[in-house]
């Protein structure tokens, strides 16, 4: 089971959100552009139109007898309507005097001289932009401004100006919708290869520790240079867990074989039964202490393999035929008859070295335990969906305590003191059964004897 | 159909002088006992406005209609100094009525009739078009017996200066100081092109005859007082009876195209009756189909390229000023009348 | 026997070389693969036992190049590495059987007597005394015409008279050589097995004897 990973946020999450905000911002800002400009653009050409129209009205005043004769043009004001259903007012004035139009518009002064002036005001309940031009008049001896103001409401102007702004709010919100979406496609694209490699090195095995060599963007190389630089360091730390559990075993078992040896040549040698029994214990505690040792490294070889299995296709019934013809000497030794029972056709998923491990140590507890003349049997079975390799002997059994659990650790049962034995062997079988998803079974048989039953899940 | 209109209350009344404007007359159509009165002031006499009238009536039998006709400066009077509280106002001065939506006397008012009107029929949702009337040339066929007609301006002018004994005094038209339907015409004429000039020359050389209405002009022709009558009213001289004693033409090279227009005064009091009146006059015009054109049985001469509407708008209001009515007069006076 | 002991540690291979002599064999001792090379090359060899850690080498890699030279020697791997490591491979690699150290040396015969088995022999597995023949690899007695399989216990016990004929051995010595260390077995077990072969005995003129007091021993 994979250890949990504590998850805080989310890059692509992030990445997006930035990406919309930063969108929003700049459609919220798009939209007002628009619309100023829009404005601007739309009050000039009303200014401009609304200048031509005082200007046309004003190159047709002339001076006739010392009057003054204003002949309107039709286009003065026809242009106005030209573009939309407007209202126009207009105002002409001689030195502040009213001649001809609407009476109560008054012209806007501005502060500078400029001839043209315009603004906005309130004319009759309606909002109006008016321009006022001046032209300078001579009226036989004396001289006068002549004053023409036009003026249009801005009702169409207003429904203009509500659809740009409805208008720039769709480019805002299509600009926004659009950028939503390259967001969300740019922040896959920039996410895609941080899952590329998520996929490629959890695809490994356990393992395959070789550094990750596919390029990556430039942003992932710190991730990657670390992660392979952890790869490294676990490979060699892997490799030195292996390597020092096998020299230790060395380590332990060189110095024990030497004296094994000399004790077993010495005891051919000596005579006098005090220094034979001597010498016999002697040997006897150093064969436990070997059997110790050893089992303790399997148990650490066992525990290191089976956290990273990496499972092959087992034949079983070969995988027996193999080791009860390894185990014949070890049997014949003993006179013991090792069988090999029905062997049906089958096959697990595993370790084989784990699982030949796991097997090993069954049976050399049932030729070890089942005594003088004893009998082992080693059959494999297909129950459904599962494979039984059931291990039976004729030997005195385990003992009858249900209190006692022969699988805990250094655990051994009572009636087999005088036997050579750490009592991890069983633990160990345990172990590897289970890493394989099996389960390990142990029983007395009615007619005496012991049925050990490794099961596991047929592939 | 027939009981209803002899059911129809009908008065001829001139009505007490409460009003500071003058009127021609007032009719009162439909039940006497309801509260839903439309008041219509007019510048179409009863005998234009009865055939679309009376079909409004039969169709909302509850609705009343006051109808008072007035000449277009008093209807002007009316609305604009007076604020009279009139329901609808018909007009066929197109430039008063601009001047009144203009000025902000008149109300907008949207319905799927008024939107179904082409642009030059609607200004602002405020004047609505409901006719199209010509201004023609009446001819007597009896002057111009062997003579060709003519067809345009040119023409008249070709005509009027080969035969000057023929048309001296002969010719009529609008008085333009007098008629504001005259005047309108006059000022498009002049504003369309320079002959009008050049035609006000002649006639006034041919001594011209000064009328301030159509219908009297027609009767002029027809009894044989006058052999020309320039910018008459196109529709008024089609449904006379009298049709066989002269021709009408409309000058191919430009017609000018009055239209009837109606509009809601600010001071109504009953909008949605004058709003359900307006939609039954476009509907009514449309029933011909949707060209709204009102030109008569003079089929055969109608060129639509060479209609000129008179565009409604802004640009109506130029003719309103007052240096402009002096000085398009100032120049009229010396054209037409040789002085 | 003639063994080749590929074994650097000096110490153990001298033990080794000194336990084996015990029961008649010839042991040769190489201290690396480049003396294991020489040795093979001048001498035939029975049986091959090879170490795995060797200063100039992988005992693997001369498993490798001992089965590519096609030598029908049987190799057997004495290892002190960890069991699970190391089983498959070597076996995969062409080795007889392995043997983890330190080992039983009963279990050690025992398993050389399977691998020569295997193998169909060696020059010397059959001895003669009188009018039976003993094949020690097969484990039979050959008596007046019959074939008489022996029982591991019984074979190993017959060995042990036959290759001293007339030589009395006691009854502990006996239980020693017959009996794994962790086995606790009282010396008049080996009654029962003397007396087994008795009986396999009868039709022959040799005949195991009891030396009062002192233990057994075969006459022919």
């Amino acid at each position: 089971m994979a250890p949990q990973v504590h998850i805080k946020g989310s890059i692509r999450r992030h990445l997006i959100t930035m990406l919309l905000i930063g969108a929003a911002l700049l459609a919220v800002l798009l939209y007002f552009v628009v619309q100023s400009v829009a404005r601007q653009i739309a009050q000039e050409s009303q200014d401009n139109i609304l200048a031509a129209s005082a200007t046309a009205i004003l190159d047709n005043a002339a001076v006739i007898d010392g009057e003054i004769m204003i002949d309107l043009p039709y286009s003065a004001f026809s242009m106005l309507g030209d573009v939309s259903d407007e209202r126009v007012y207009y105002a002409i004035r001689l030195n502040d005097e009213f001649l001809s139009g609407y009476e109560d518009l008054t012209p806007i002064r501005s502060n500078g001289r400029s001839p043209r002036t315009f603004g906005s005001m309130d004319f009759r309940g309606e909002e109006i932009r008016t321009a006022s031009l001046q032209r300078p008049i001579f009226l036989g001896a004396k001289s006068g401004t002549l004053d023409v103001t036009v003026a249009q409401t801005m009702d169409g102007q207003r429904k203009k100006l509500a659809r740009f702004s409805l208008m720039s709010l769709m480019i805002g919100f299509s600009f926004f919708l659009l950028t939503a979406l390259l967001a969300a496609v740019a922040a896959r694209s920039a996410t895609r290869p941080m899952h590329r490699l998520a996929a490629s090195v959890s695809r490994r095995g356990p393992g395959d520790l070789r550094p990750v060599e596919a390029p990556v963007p430039a942003e992932m190389a710190p991730l990657v240079s670390s992660l392979n630089s952890f790869m490294q360091r676990l490979k060699h730390s892997l490799a030195e867990s292996e390597e020092f559990i096998a020299e230790a075993a060395h380590r332990v078992r060189t110095p024990l074989a030497v004296v094994r040896t000399r004790a077993e040549t010495t005891l051919r040698r000596v005579e006098k039964p005090e220094n034979r029994q001597t010498v016999r214990e002697m040997i006897r505690a150093i064969d436990e202490s070997s059997r110790s040792a050893g089992q303790l490294l399997d148990h650490a070889m066992v525990t290191f393999r089976a956290d990273h299995l990496e499972p092959k296709d087992i034949d079983l019934p070969a995988l027996v035929i193999d080791l009860v013809e390894s185990l014949k000497p070890l049997s014949e030794l003993r006179d013991v008859e090792l069988k090999v029972g029905a062997l049906e056709p089958s096959q697990i998923a595993g370790d084989g070295i784990l699982i030949q491990n796991a097997v090993r140590n069954v049976i050399d507890n049932a030729i070890k335990y089942c005594g003088q003349e004893g009998r082992v049997d080693v059959s494999v079975l297909r129950q459904g969906e599962h494979v039984q390799l059931v291990v039976e002997d004729n030997g005195p059994g385990f003992p009858d305590d249900p209190e006692q659990n022969l699988l805990k650790r250094y655990a051994r049962g009572e009636n087999v003191a005088g036997i050579v034995g750490s009592g991890l062997g069983l633990t160990i079988v345990d172990q590897v059964v289970r890493a394989h998803g099996g389960t390990l079974d142990y029983s007395n048989k009615t007619g005496g004897g012991a049925c050990v039953t490794l099961s596991f899940p047929s592939c | 159909m027939r009981h209803l209109i002899l059911s129809l209350l009908l008065s001829l009344v001139l009505v007490p002088v409460a009003k500071g404007f003058e009127i021609e007359e007032q009719s009162r159509f439909g039940p006497g006992e309801t509260t839903n009165v439309l008041r219509v002031l007019s510048t179409a006499d009863l005998a234009f406005i009865r055939p679309m009238l009376l079909p409004f009536l039969s169709k909302y039998p509850d609705v009343a209609v006051e109808y008072t006709v007035a000449s277009s400066s008093e209807v002007m009077k009316a609305v604009f100094d007076e604020s009279q509280s009139y329901d609808l106002v018909i007009s066929s001065a197109m430039d008063l009525q601009t001047k009144l939506a203009n000025d902000g006397l008149a109300l907008s008012y949207t319905s799927q009739a008024t939107q179904s009107l082409p642009d030059w029929a609607n200004w602002g949702d405020q004047i609505f078009a409901f006719t199209q009337e010509p201004a023609a040339m009446v001819l007597s066929n009896k002057a111009f017996e062997g003579l060709e007609l003519p067809r345009t301006r040119q023409e008249l002018l070709s005509v009027l200066r080969q035969y000057p004994e023929l048309f001296d005094g002969k010719v009529g038209t609008y008085d333009v100081r007098q008629s504001g339907l005259g005047y309108l015409f006059a000022t498009q004429d002049a504003r369309t092109s320079e002959t009008y000039w050049r035609l006000s020359e002649v006639m006034g050389l041919l001594n011209v005859r000064l009328y301030t209405s159509s219908a009297t002009m027609i009767d002029a022709v027809v009894t044989g007082e006058l052999a020309i009558a320039y910018n008459v009213l196109g529709s008024y001289a089609m449904n006379r009876a009298d049709k066989t004693a002269f021709t009408i033409v409309l000058p191919s090279d430009f017609t000018t195209v009055m239209l009837r227009t109606a509009l809601i005064p600010v001071t109504a009091k009953r909008t949605d009756l004058a709003g359900r009146f307006i939609d039954h006059l476009i509907e009514r015009t449309n029933e011909a189909g949707p060209s709204l054109l009102q030109l008569g049985s003079a089929d055969d001469q109608v060129d639509e390229n060479s209609l000129r509407r008179i565009r409604l708008g802004p640009g109506l209001l130029v003719y309103l000023d007052k240096f402009k009515n002096r000085s398009f007069v100032n120049e009229w006076e010396s054209a037409i009348l040789q002085e | 026997m003639r063994f080749l002991l590929i074994e650097d540690n000096v110490e153990l291979g001298r033990a080794i070389v000194e336990r084996l002599s015990l029961d008649g064999h010839v042991v040769d001792q190489a201290e690396s693969l480049a003396d294991a090379r020489d040795h093979c090359a001048t001498a035939d060899y029975d049986l091959i036992l090879l170490d795995i850690m060797l200063p100039d080498g992988d005992g693997r890699t001369f498993l490798a190049e001992h089965r590519a030279r096609e030598n029908a020697t049987p190799v057997i791997v004495l290892t002190a590495r960890s069991e699970v490591s190391d089983r498959v491979g070597v076996l995969d690699l062409g080795a007889d059987d392995y043997i983890v150290k330190p080992f039983d040396f009963a279990e050690f015969e025992a398993r050389c007597r399977a691998v020569l088995r295997r193998r169909g022999g060696v020059a010397g597995n059959r001895v003669t005394r009188g009018d039976l023949t003993f094949d020690t690899l097969a484990g039979t007695l050959h008596v007046g015409g019959d074939d008489i399989q022996l029982r591991n216990r019984e074979l190993r016990l017959f060995e042990i008279f036959v290759n001293s004929p007339g030589q009395i051995f006691s009854k502990s010595k006996l239980v020693d050589r017959l009996f794994s260390y962790d086995e606790d077995v009282s010396e008049n077990a080996i009654e029962v097995y003397v007396g087994r072969l008795r009986k396999h005995l009868t039709r022959s003129s040799a005949n195991i004897v009891t030396v009062r007091g002192l233990g057994y021993k075969l006459e022919v």
